[in-house]
């Protein structure tokens, strides 16, 4: 399979490959996908007080077009507000990095991965999540409780 | 030491220097065609295809009346299934396979399903092998053939065919063995294992593609519905006249695997043991698939936890290999050998499939060895998975959403 320089570039040299603390208010933690499927990616994003996304951070296991597509966006949402992040498409991805037909679930993927790192932040909050994020099942505080869910998600 | 490195030696092998210059004189000097009889043209052709037969026959412990060439191993195995059942139909309907085999022996079975034959498909142990007792449980009365690989294309594990030989022999039932990933590399013998049918393939064993053999046992005779009808070469099993080159590079590649195979066997085993030695040192989480002691000596097939296949095989581009990753097929499915070995999909998607050969060094390993390493460790600072694992949690309890 050949592909673009552009997703090389991203797989080779993945920018803000990393964690936030996610236990800070400020952050918002997105953890997609499933180890079966062979694609889980982890995008956390660092809001401040004027709604504007700081940092983002992201961990990825999946193939080089998955570990590219979640390079890409953690770029392209940083300096926007969570209500700008939130209109990026999968679509927007797949062309930038000129998936092939079969990768396209990686683009899907990651703009699932932005929705849920911006539900996650409104939630803590107090907010009602603008969009409802396909994201790991279950309530998120009983996982912690249970130790299900112990840190860096 | 030279890059590519290449570590794919299941997908194919190079042809040999010596195999070479045995075939080049029959695409030009000597050309004619083995069929022609009347003449000297047909008679030189003729003899340079009976010697590769003799070679060929040789090796696998046969007599050369019982070697049928054909065009590759899907096609032996092809003739071998599709010609036995069909042959054989009236005594019965009933046909045994195995769920790890190669796709040229489930595809035949599927489409003799689909012309009324009941077929079925074994399930292998966790350490990819068959269990005899398994295979002893589902033959009928009605079972006219059953076809189990020697060794496994993607794990290398070898089956306990002189077991499964004694238990269809006692029973009445043909044998059918897809031998091609282990002729050349350990013992295979026909009489030994009491094997019926055997496919092989040339470029498997350092000779050239397009060239592979079937064999069809004499005593007791074992008797086929031809796939290819025409002019009844080949004891009318197999019309179409005969690819006199790759024939002469079978030949003399199975006189190399002869005289040279147990030395080489020793040398791979040595050079598969120290990548598999290396890579346990410098990674943790690393499971090999499939049973270690029972395996041809040049498969590695491994499954680095927490790191996707694709991913890491973009990493090491300079060094050829496969993966059972989903990824690497256009069905976004996992192999489904290390699926049907009870291996989890996660696992299946890590898996690596090293291929080593004559021509591999120990440099080559030694520098792989680093390299997968390397990435390895970088892919696994990258991974969630393996941050969530190194955290104490139990991935397993997770609901993970999104499950396509």
């Amino acid at each position: 399979m050949s592909y673009s320089e552009k997703l090389l570039d991203h797989y080779e040299n993945p920018r803000n490959v990393g964690s936030l603390d996610k236990g800070d208010p400020d952050v918002g933690t997105g953890l997609v996908g499933a180890p079966a499927c062979g694609d889980v990616m982890k995008l956390q994003i660092r809001v401040n007080g004027d709604g504007v996304i700081e940092d983002a951070k992201f961990k990825t296991f999946g193939c080089g077009s998955a570990i590219a597509s979640s390079s890409l966006v953690t770029e392209w949402v940083k300096g926007k507000t969570v209500d700008e992040a939130l209109t990026i498409k999968n679509t927007d991805v797949a062309n930038e990095l000129n998936l092939p037909p079969v990768k396209i679930h990686c683009s899907v993927l990651a703009e699932d991965a932005i929705k849920a790192a911006v539900a996650d932040w409104q939630k803590k909050h107090g907010l009602d999540p603008t969009v409802k994020a396909d994201t790991v099942q279950g309530d998120r505080a009983a996982l912690l409780e249970r130790g299900v869910l112990k840190s860096g998600i | 030491m030279k890059i590519p490195i290449y570590m794919d030696y299941h997908a194919t092998t190079p042809v040999d220097r010596r195999v070479l210059e045995a075939m080049l004189p029959y695409f030009s000097e000597q050309f004619g065609n083995a069929a022609s009889k009347s003449h000297v043209f047909g008679w030189h052709a003729e003899e340079a295809v009976e010697a590769a037969r003799e070679e060929v026959a040789k090796l696998i412990g046969a007599s050369a009346k019982e070697i049928v060439w054909t065009s590759g191993a899907t096609e032996s195995d092809n003739l071998a299934v599709k010609g036995v059942a069909q042959f054989y139909q009236s005594k019965g309907k009933h046909l045994v396979t195995c769920k790890t085999e190669h796709k040229a022996v489930l595809d035949s079975m599927h489409a003799l399903e689909r012309q009324g034959f009941e077929v079925t498909f074994l399930d292998v142990e966790k350490d990819g092998r068959l269990d005899p007792a398994r295979l002893k449980a589902a033959l009928r009365k009605d079972t006219t053939l059953v076809s189990i690989m020697h060794a496994n294309n993607e794990t290398g594990v070898l089956h306990p065919i002189e077991e499964i030989g004694r238990i269809t022999r006692a029973a009445g039932v043909l044998f059918h063995c897809d031998a091609v990933q282990g002729v050349g590399k350990v013992p295979f013998d026909v009489e030994q294992a009491n094997v019926d049918l055997a496919s092989i393939s040339a470029h498997k064993m350092y000779g050239p593609k397009g060239m592979g053999a079937l064999y069809v046992r004499r005593k007791p005779r074992v008797r086929l519905t031809a796939q290819m009808d025409g002019g009844g070469h080949e004891r009318g099993f197999r019309s179409g006249t005969l690819n006199v080159p790759g024939i002469v590079g079978m030949g003399k590649a199975a006189e190399l695997a002869r005289l040279e195979g147990a030395a080489e066997a020793a040398r791979v085993l040595a050079l598969r043991e120290r990548l598999r030695k290396g890579l346990q040192a410098g990674l943790d989480l690393l499971t090999v698939n499939g049973s270690l002691a029972h395996r041809v000596p040049g498969n590695l097939n491994v499954s680095f936890a927490y790191v996707e296949g694709e991913a890491l095989m973009m990493a090491i581009k300079d060094v050829a290999v496969s993966s059972g990753s989903a990824c690497t097929s256009a069905s976004l499915e996992p192999s489904y050998v290390l699926r049907a070995m009870g291996i989890s999909e996660d696992l299946a998607h890590s898996s690596i499939r090293f291929g080593l050969g004559r021509f591999t060094t120990e440099e080559e390993v030694d520098h792989v060895v680093r390299l997968v390493v390397a990435k390895v460790k970088k892919l696994r600072e990258m991974s969630p998975l393996y941050e969530m694992v190194k955290d104490g949690v139990d991935l397993s309890q997770i609901e993970w959403a999104n499950p396509h």
